[in-house]
């Protein structure tokens, strides 16, 4: 017996003996010789060079792994409400067995959508809403807010900081408290200011946001919107930001000095494999830095060597466990106690988050 | 608060509008109906931006984005004028035909970087100032010369103009092919000015904004300037002012566009009603003409 014959034994033997832990419901392989028909919903157009872009590279990496196995489509620009219904129902109507949903407003039309299509499974991202046949699945991005945090705390001349928010929801509280957090810590005079711009895609309002801040005298920028309109004012009127979703390594060296880029591949990859081998189940994940959904792009030569070394080693000490960005002692922004020396935030109280921190003066609409 | 760098801001989130509800009103008072024109604005949009990066230069950009914004609109206006389709569901298509041409031929464009523009006077560029001059130029050439008055006479009721031995579909080609042109400088500057890349899909709407505008403004180039300022002016006040930390509900700032919107619709029609006359719709608008005789 080699070497291979060994470990495939050995994995038969393993999924033997996980077979009588798996539900009984509907754990048969896809048929083989049939194309399984994978869908998408972008909530941008895919050129956006930011959020919808990284997700279609994840379409394209199933299709290069899967090959002629699998077929995909999509639908790009596809408004959060009602529409996505729409949107949604034409792909499961076209034979879609498998849909991905991109974006948090996509929810109730996806619950709505799976209910009407049992037998298609639904894969929501940054949402909360399951069902038997709909899944979600969320990076951890105040993991890498707490690295940039970092970086634009340490960079800041003026010690005010802009973050151009979409919608006041978890995810987006989530960022502006993490790269608060971490910029206060390295720079206690650190000053943020918050832009709502109640869109994840306009580029035109995303740089009017971004010219709003820099008049008020902001030389850092985040962005939690989708395309790079505000790198490229910063390029225009001074100031640095970051790479958002994606690396938008076109904007280096500076403006972009970093970024977050959310890396979809691998759990594209393995939840289509999952749907072919027959066992795709419901659930809720959340992968951050140390699963490789999240990862630091590049740290440009714009930024001190001392200062990339402390926030690689923040992100790697993130990677590892060793440090959660949202560790105690933290206070609300009133000032009521949140979190005691050493305590750890929840993933519950994180995808609830409905305050700032102590620090921020900003208010988020209700 | 509202010193001289938001007023900047102001005009500058203005300008699209402006070029392209300016253009709107020109095709509407010659009595065509054109829903396409986000679908123009963002053809100019790219047109120009590549054209501004290919000569580095951002008159040319914005020259290729009229040519553009033109040439797109003449396929409107073939259909409608010529082929006698009906006007909304042909400018709807023109919209889509314009975001889906623009999403396949921007592609090389994504990431490249556009040439910066040169600040004219005050630190206003020379497009903002050129947008500002069209609107008593249009108002002009509308109210008080003989070009103005045919076109207005082919708006409002088309078979006396033809009757009368002006050329209907002529006066409007021409028209369909100015708005055009306007609307695709308006997309030239969101590209070239504004964001200073091209990005898919980047006109956001700001076509529907103009076309709203247009009604609002009652088919007056004043009231388009006036309309233009309202939406981009409100917007980025309330960018600047959340920017600032000013303690107001981010949701009444946000609302404060539409608000004021409402506001000055009221004025407006409250106005009509006692001042009579002016502000209602061109009487041939949307409709085809078709000469039989």
């Amino acid at each position: 017996m080699n070497r291979r014959t060994l470990l495939a034994s050995a994995a038969a033997m393993a999924l033997v003996a996980m077979l009588p832990a798996l539900p009984v419901s509907a754990q048969t392989p896809f048929p083989e010789g049939e194309k399984l028909k994978v869908g998408f919903i972008y909530v941008g157009p895919v050129g956006d060079g930011g959020w919808s872009y990284q997700h279609d590279l994840g379409r394209q990496a199933i299709e290069a792994e899967y090959g002629d196995r699998i077929e995909t489509t999509f639908i790009e620009s596809v408004p959060e409400g009602a529409d996505a219904e729409r949107a949604l129902t034409q792909l499961a109507l076209s034979g879609c067995k498998l849909i991905f949903a991109t974006s948090f407003g996509f929810m109730d039309a996806v619950i709505n959508t799976a209910a009407k299509f049992p037998d298609v499974k639904f894969e929501h991202a940054t949402g909360y809403k399951r069902a038997e046949n709909v899944s979600t699945y969320d990076a951890r991005f105040y993991e890498g807010r707490a690295v940039m945090g970092t970086i634009a705390g340490r960079m800041t001349k003026s010690n005010k900081i802009g973050y151009i928010g979409s919608f006041p929801i978890p995810e987006v509280i989530q960022g502006i408290n993490s790269s608060f957090i971490h910029a206060r810590k390295v720079n206690p005079d650190v000053e943020m200011r918050v832009v709502w711009a109640y869109t994840w895609f306009d580029p035109a309002k995303e740089a009017d946001a971004a010219s709003a801040l820099l008049a008020e005298g902001v030389d850092v920028i985040l962005q939690h919107t989708d395309s790079t309109a505000p790198l490229a004012k910063l390029q225009e009127k001074g100031g640095i930001g970051f790479g958002q979703a994606s690396d938008m390594a076109a904007f280096k060296p500076t403006p972009r000095v970093s970024s977050i880029i959310d890396n979809w591949n691998p759990y594209y990859i393995r939840r289509v494999g999952q749907v072919l081998d027959g066992t795709w189940t419901s659930h809720g994940v959340w992968l951050g830095i140390g699963d490789g959904e999240v990862e630091i792009g590049e740290i440009t030569e714009a930024v001190p060597a001392e200062v990339k070394a402390e926030a690689e080693a923040l992100r790697d000490q993130i990677g590892s466990g060793a440090y959660h960005p949202f560790t105690g002692p933290l206070n609300k922004q009133d000032g009521s106690a949140w979190l005691a020396e050493g305590q750890k935030a929840t993933d519950e109280e994180l995808s609830s988050m409905n305050f700032f921190v102590e620090g921020i003066s900003a208010q988020i609409p209700s | 608060m509202i010193e001289w760098t938001t007023f900047l801001l102001l005009l500058s989130a203005a300008t699209p509008i402006l070029f392209a509800a300016l253009g709107e009103t020109i095709a509407e008072r010659a009595g065509v109906l054109n829903l396409g024109v986000e679908g123009m604005m963002i053809t100019g949009a790219l047109a120009g931006f590549a054209a501004a990066h290919a000569t580095g230069s951002p008159m040319a950009g914005f020259v290729a984005g009229a040519v553009a914004g033109a040439a797109l609109s003449l396929i409107f206006g073939g259909l409608t004028q010529y082929l006698l389709t009906n006007q909304v569901a042909t400018g709807l298509a023109l919209t889509m035909f314009g975001l889906g041409l623009t999403a396949m031929f921007g592609k090389p464009y994504e990431g490249v970087k556009a040439p910066s523009m040169a600040g004219g006077p005050l630190g206003i560029n020379w497009v903002i100032w050129l947008g500002l001059v069209l609107v008593p130029v249009t108002w002009l050439i509308l109210n008080r010369t003989r070009p103005g008055l045919i076109l207005r006479g082919v708006g409002e009721n088309h078979d006396a103009a033809h009757a009368l031995g002006y050329k209907v579909r002529g006066t409007r080609m021409a028209a369909i092919a100015i708005g055009g042109a306007l609307a695709g400088v308006g997309g030239a500057y969101v590209s070239i000015a504004t964001v200073l890349q091209w990005t898919e899909g980047m006109t956001a709407g700001a076509g529907w904004i103009a076309l709203a505008i247009v009604v609002f403004a009652g088919w007056s180039p004043w009231g388009v300037l006036a309309g233009a300022w309202l939406f981009g002016g409100v917007t980025v006040l309330q960018l600047r002012l959340q920017a600032a930390g000013v303690a107001v509900p981010v949701q009444l700032l946000s609302m404060a566009p539409y608000l004021a919107t409402i506001i000055v619709l009221v004025i407006i029609s409250a106005r009509h009603k006692y001042a009579g006359g002016g502000g209602t719709a061109p009487g041939s608008l949307g409709r085809s003409f078709h000469a039989l005789r």
